[in-house]
C-alpha cells in the first residue's frame, strides 16, 4: 500500500521549497555561533536560494564561510538540503577566482607528488618559522597551521613494492581508495588496513589508477577540474565493482563521503552503479562480524583508553557506529564518547589565514572536552579532523583502523577461517 | 545491527519511551529523521485541558468519562495515575524540572495574554493558580528592539482583562547589533545563543532593572538558555522584580534545550541516537517486525526484539494524507479514521475536526495492526496514535508521555 506514494526524504535535488522556515538549521550551525559576518544556514540556503533564482546579484560572498559540515541538513525536519543549496550556489554565481594559495590547498595530489618526492628537504622547510610566517605573508595560509609531514615513500610505491604480489593468494578481494593523505602524508594507515584486511582472509588491491577524490577542489572553486577527476574515479570504481565484482573501501571519511554523495548533488556526475559498493572500510567489516561472517580476535594485554570524535561527514552519512561499535569490540579499551561537534578545520578552510579565528572558534568546545576527559589518545576517521586536533590539543590522534591493526592478534584471527 | 529495542521517531515519545527502557538496561537505538516537535513546544506539557469547550479543572477525574477509543482510556485510569507520577519524576532525571498536578491544572500566560490550563511547566515559567486574575497590578512589557517573534501588543490586551496596567518598552543592546542587520535572523534561539556565550547577561539585567523601575513585574520573552538553563536562572537572580517569561514564536529556546537534554539522558544511559536518517521500509516475518531499514545504512538492517512507532502525527510525517488517501508511510499499517476523504473535514474550522483523531490502529495493548491483524512485538505510542483531537482537548504532550511509558512498561514485562 505504501510503496507507489512514499517520498523518502533527502532525495531530491534542490528542494528548498521544502523549507517551513522553522529555523532549526540556524541552531546547530557551528560558524554561525562564533562568526556573526556569516548569514547561517537558513539563510544562505532555502531563503538565499529564492532571491536568487530571481537575481543572481542576491548571491553573497560571504557564503564561503560555510564548511559544507551539513550539520544543518541533519537537523532540518523537512530534508531540506541547505548545505547542497549553498555549495550549488557557490559553484554557480561566485565571482571571485580561486587565489594561488587556494589551488596550492586544492591540489593535494599534485602538491602531495612533488612534496614526497622531496620530503627530506620539505618538512623541515615548511616547520620552520620564516618559512611559515612568509607562507602567511605572501599565500595567506596562517601561520599557526602545522602542515602534515609528507611521508618519503609513497603508499603506492611500498604497496607495489612489499604488498601487492602477496594479495593474490586470498579468495576474497577488494579495492583500496586509499586517497591522498595515505599516499603522501601517512602510509602507515594503509599499511594497518592491509593488514587487518588480510587478517579477515581479503586480498587488498589499488584501482587501476585513482584520482584525488576533489574534495578540496570542489571547496576551493575548482569546479572543472573536479568534475574531470570525479569522472576519472568514477570509471575506476565501476572497474573494480562491475568488472571484477570487487567492493572498493576507504579509510577517508571525506572521501568516501564525496564519491558516494558530493559527486552527484554537486557535480552532477553519476554514480548509481558504484554508490552501493563504494563505503569505509569499518563499515565493511562490521558487517562482515555483524552477519556472522567474520571474528577478529584481539590482544590480551592491548589496554587504552579512547575517546571517538564523530568528524561532521561521519554525522552526516550516519557511519560512526560502524567505527565505535569496532572499537568497543576490543576488550581493552575504555571508551569515551565526545558530543558530536565540528572540529573546525573542514579540509583546506582553516588553513586560509581569514578563517583561522573561525575555525579554532569552532573547534574550541571540542578541545576543551578533549583536554578534560583524561584518555590516552582520540580515535577519528578523518584525516584533517586529526591534524586540527593534533594541533590544537595535547593529544595524538589515531584513526580506529590503525587501533584496530595495533590491537588485533592476527594469527588467531586468521586461524579462525582457515581451518 | 541488533539492539534489544528500537524506537522509530526521536520526538517526545520516542525519547521518553527510550530512557525508561535504558534506565532498566536495555540496548535501545532511536532513529529519528530530523529534530522534533519539541522544538516548538510553549514550555508546558498539557494532560487534558479541555472538555466540551470548558476548561478542565481535575484532568484525572474528567478522562474517566473520556470515551473508550480515547488513548487514555485505553492506556487504563489505574495506570495513568501512576505515570503521571513517574513521567516528572523521568524528565527531572534528565535535567528539566517541571512542576504541577494531574488532579488539579494550573495555568500559564500565552503569548497571546491568555491564561491557559495544563498539566506540567519547565520552570522557567511562572505558573498561576487563577485563571481570572493576574497576581501584580502594575507590569512591564520588555521586548528586544528589531525582535519580531514577541507579540507585546496581544500580551498588553490580554493583560487589560485581568485590570493590569502595562506598558511596553523595547530597547537595543550593542550585542544584538550583528544580528539586527538581518532582520530574519533576529530569533529567538540565536539572541538565545548570544546569552550563551558572552557576558551580555549583567548588562541586560541592569537595564532590566532600570526600565522596570515603578513596576511590579516584568514581562520578557523566553529567549535565555538554549544549551544550558542556568542563563534563566540567573536572569532572575540579577532583576531584582519577579520576571515572567512567556513563550515567543517557535522555534522555542526551552524545547530545544529539553530536546537536548533528554537525547543527552538518553545516550548517557547508552542509548543510541540515529539523527538525520530515515527509516524506509520493515521485514516482517510470522506477524513480528523483524528489522527495519533506513536510508543511511542501507544493507546493513537494524534488528530488534521489540520495535516503538512513535514517528509522530502530519506534522512530522508519521502520518500522510495525500488527496485519495490516508497511510502510514514507513510499514504501511492500519489506519484508525475514515476512508472516504469526503469525511475528513468538517466544513466549520473550528469544529473538532475528523481528521485530527486520525492515526494508527492498534490492538488494546498498543501493538500496531497491519492487515488487521496485531504485529507482536510493534508497539505505537505518542502522536501517531488515534484516538483523539490533541490539539483541541489539549493533550498533546500528556497523549506522548503517557503512552509512552505504558509501552515501555509492556515491554520491560
Ligand atoms: C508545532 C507543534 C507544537 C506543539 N506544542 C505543544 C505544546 O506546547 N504542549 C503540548 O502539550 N503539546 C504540543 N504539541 C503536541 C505534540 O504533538 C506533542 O506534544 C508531542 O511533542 C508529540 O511527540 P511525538 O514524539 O509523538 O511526535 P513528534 O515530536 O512529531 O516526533 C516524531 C519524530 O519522528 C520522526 N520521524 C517521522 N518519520 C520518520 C521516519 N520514517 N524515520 C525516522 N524518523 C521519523 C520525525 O522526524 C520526528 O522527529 C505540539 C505539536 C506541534 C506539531
Ligand atoms: S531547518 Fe529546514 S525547514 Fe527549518 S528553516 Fe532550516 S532549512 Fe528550513
Ligand atoms: S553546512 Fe555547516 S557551516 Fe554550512 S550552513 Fe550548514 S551547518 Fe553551517
Amino acid at each position: 500500500m505504501k510503496k507507489e506514494m512514499f517520498e523518502p526524504f533527502n532525495s531530491s535535488d534542490n528542494n528548498f521549497e521544502q523549507c517551513v522556515k522553522c529555523t532549526i538549521c540556524t541552531v546547530y550551525c557551528p560558524v554561525l555561533e562564533v562568526n556573526p559576518d556569516y548569514p547561517g544556514p537558513k539563510q544562505s540556503g532555502p531563503d538565499g536560494e529564492r532571491l536568487r533564482l530571481k537575481d543572481q546579484n542576491f548571491y553573497d560572498e560571504s557564503l564561503k564561510l560555510c564548511l559544507n559540515c551539513k550539520r544543518c541538513e541533519v537537523a532540518c525536519p523537512h530534508g531540506v538540503k541547505i548545505g547542497d543549496i549553498i555549495q550549488l550556489a557557490r559553484i554557480k554565481y561566485s565571482k571571485k577566482k580561486p587565489k594561488v594559495r587556494d589551488m596550492i590547498l586544492a591540489n593535494t595530489d599534485i602538491v602531495g607528488t612533488m612534496a614526497s618526492t622531496f620530503a627530506p628537504i620539505v618538512n623541515p622547510i615548511v616547520a620552520l618559522k620564516p618559512v611559515r610566517l612568509m607562507m602567511d605573508g605572501v599565500l595567506k595560509i596562517d601561520h599557526h597551521r602545522i602542515f602534515p609531514e609528507y611521508a618519503g615513500m609513497r603508499f603506492e610505491t611500498w604497496y607495489r613494492r612489499y604488498a601487492a604480489s602477496k594479495q593474490t593468494d586470498f579468495k576474497k578481494h577488494v579495492s583500496y581508495f586509499h586517497g591522498c593523505y595515505v599516499n603522501y602524508n601517512f602510509p602507515k594507515q594503509g599499511k594497518d588496513l592491509i593488514k587487518i584486511m588480510n587478517a579477515a582472509g581479503y586480498g587488498v588491491h589499488l584501482l587501476e589508477k585513482e584520482k584525488c577524490c576533489g574534495v578540496a577542489l570542489i571547496s576551493n572553486g575548482l569546479i572543472k577540474q573536479a568534475t574531470k577527476q570525479a569522472r576519472h574515479n568514477v570509471e575506476a570504481f565501476k572497474k573494480s565493482i562491475v568488472d571484477k565484482n570487487m567492493p572498493v573501501i576507504s579509510t577517508s571519511s571525506t572521501c568516501i563521503f564525496t564519491i558516494r554523495d558530493e559527486y552527484p548533488h554537486l557535480l552532477g556526475v553519476k554514480n548509481d552503479e558504484i554508490r552501493n559498493e563504494s563505503e569505509l572500510a569499518t563499515r565493511f567489516l562490521f558487517r562482515l562480524i555483524d552477519s556472522g561472517k567474520l571474528k577478529l580476535v584481539f590482544k590480551k594485554d592491548y589496554r587504552k583508553r579512547i575517546a571517538y570524535h564523530t568528524p561532521c561527514h561521519m554525522e552526516k552519512l550516519g557511519w560512526s557506529v560502524y567505527s565505535t561499535a569496532l572499537l568497543k569490540m576490543i576488550p581493552g579499551i575504555d571508551f569515551v564518547s565526545l558530543e558530536s561537534r565540528c572540529c573546525g578545520i573542514a579540509g583546506t578552510y582553516g588553513f586560509k589565514k581569514e578563517n583561522y579565528k573561525t575555525s579554532q572558534g569552532v573547534g574550541k568546545p571540542l578541545f576543551d572536552q578533549i583536554e578534560s576527559s583524561d584518555i590516552d589518545f582520540v580515535a577519528t576517521d578523518c584525516e584533517t579532523c586529526k591534524w586540527q586536533i593534533e594541533m590544537s590539543t595535547t593529544k595524538k590522534v589515531e584513526h580506529p583502523i590503525s587501533i584496530l591493526a595495533e590491537a588485533l592478534d592476527v594469527e588467531a584471527t586468521v586461524k579462525l577461517w582457515q581451518k | 545491527m541488533k539492539f534489544d529495542n528500537i524506537i522509530i521517531g526521536g520526538g517526545l515519545s520516542g525519547l521518553t519511551c527510550g530512557i525508561k527502557l535504558a534506565e532498566q538496561g536495555k540496548k535501545c537505538a532511536i532513529v529519528s529523521s530530523g529534530q522534533s516537535a519539541i522544538h516548538f513546544f510553549s514550555g508546558s506539557f498539557d494532560l487534558l485541558g479541555k472538555m466540551d469547550g470548558q476548561d478542565v479543572k481535575n484532568p484525572l477525574e474528567a478522562i474517566k468519562i473520556l470515551p473508550d477509543t480515547h488513548p487514555y482510556q485505553r492506556v487504563g485510569i489505574e495506570n495513568i495515575s501512576r505515570l503521571v507520577v513517574e513521567a516528572p519524576r523521568l524528565l527531572d532525571r534528565a535535567g528539566l524540572n517541571f512542576f504541577g498536578k494531574a488532579d488539579e491544572n494550573h495555568f500559564v500566560l500565552t503569548p497571546m495574554g491568555i491564561m491557559k490550563p495544563t498539566w506540567l511547566t519547565i520552570d522557567d515559567f511562572t505558573r498561576f493558580e487563577q485563571n481570572d486574575a493576574f497576581p501584580w497590578k502594575k507590569a512591564v512589557i520588555l521586548n528586544f528592539s528589531g525582535f519580531l517573534d514577541f507579540h507585546t501588543l496581544f500580551v498588553q490586551d490580554g493583560l487589560k482583562k485581568y485590570g493590569v496596567d502595562t506598558q511596553i518598552k523595547n530597547f537595543a543592546m550593542k550585542e544584538f547589533e550583528a544580528i539586527r542587520r538581518n532582520p530574519s535572523e533576529m530569533r529567538s534561539t540565536n539572541i538565545a545563543k548570544v546569552f550563551d556565550s558572552g557576558d551580555a547577561l549583567d548588562e541586560f539585567a541592569q537595564k532590566v532593572n532600570q526600565l522596570s523601575e515603578g513596576f511590579e513585574v516584568v514581562l520578557l520573552p523566553a529567549v535565555f538558555g538554549l544549551f544550558t538553563k542556568n542563563v534563566a536562572l540567573n536572569l532572575k537572580a540579577k532583576v531584582n522584580k519577579p520576571v515572567v517569561l512567556l513563550p515567543a514564536i517557535p522555534p522555542s529556546v526551552p524545547g530545544i534545550r529539553s530536546q537536548i537534554l533528554l537525547r543527552k539522558r538518553f545516550e548517557e544511559l547508552g542509548g543510541t541516537y540515529f539523527l538525520g536518517d530515515n527509516v524506509e521500509e520493515g521485514t516482517f516475518k510470522n506477524n513480528r517486525l523483524v528489522a527495519v531499514q533506513t536510508n543511511n545504512h542501507g544493507d546493513i538492517k537494524l534488528e530488534a526484539d521489540q520495535f516503538v512507532l512513535a514517528s509522530g502525527s502530519f506534522y512530522s510525517k508519521g502520518i500522510v494524507a495525500t488527496r485519495e488517501k490516508l497511510y502510514e508511510p514507513i510499514l504501511g499499517l492500519d489506519i484508525d479514521g475514515d476512508t472516504d476523504s469526503e469525511k475528513w473535514l468538517d466544513e466549520k474550522f473550528f469544529n473538532d475536526q475528523p481528521y485530527m483523531h486520525y492515526g494508527v490502529k492498534t490492538d488494546s495493548g498498543f501493538r500496531a495492526l497491519k492487515n488487521g491483524k496485531p504485529i507482536e512485538n510493534l508497539f505505537v505510542a505518542g502522536s501517531v496514535l488515534g484516538g483523539a483531537n490533541a490539539l483541541k482537548e489539549g493533550s498533546g504532550a500528556g497523549i506522548s508521555l503517557l503512552t509512552s511509558l505504558h509501552v515501555a512498561e509492556q515491554i520491560l514485562k
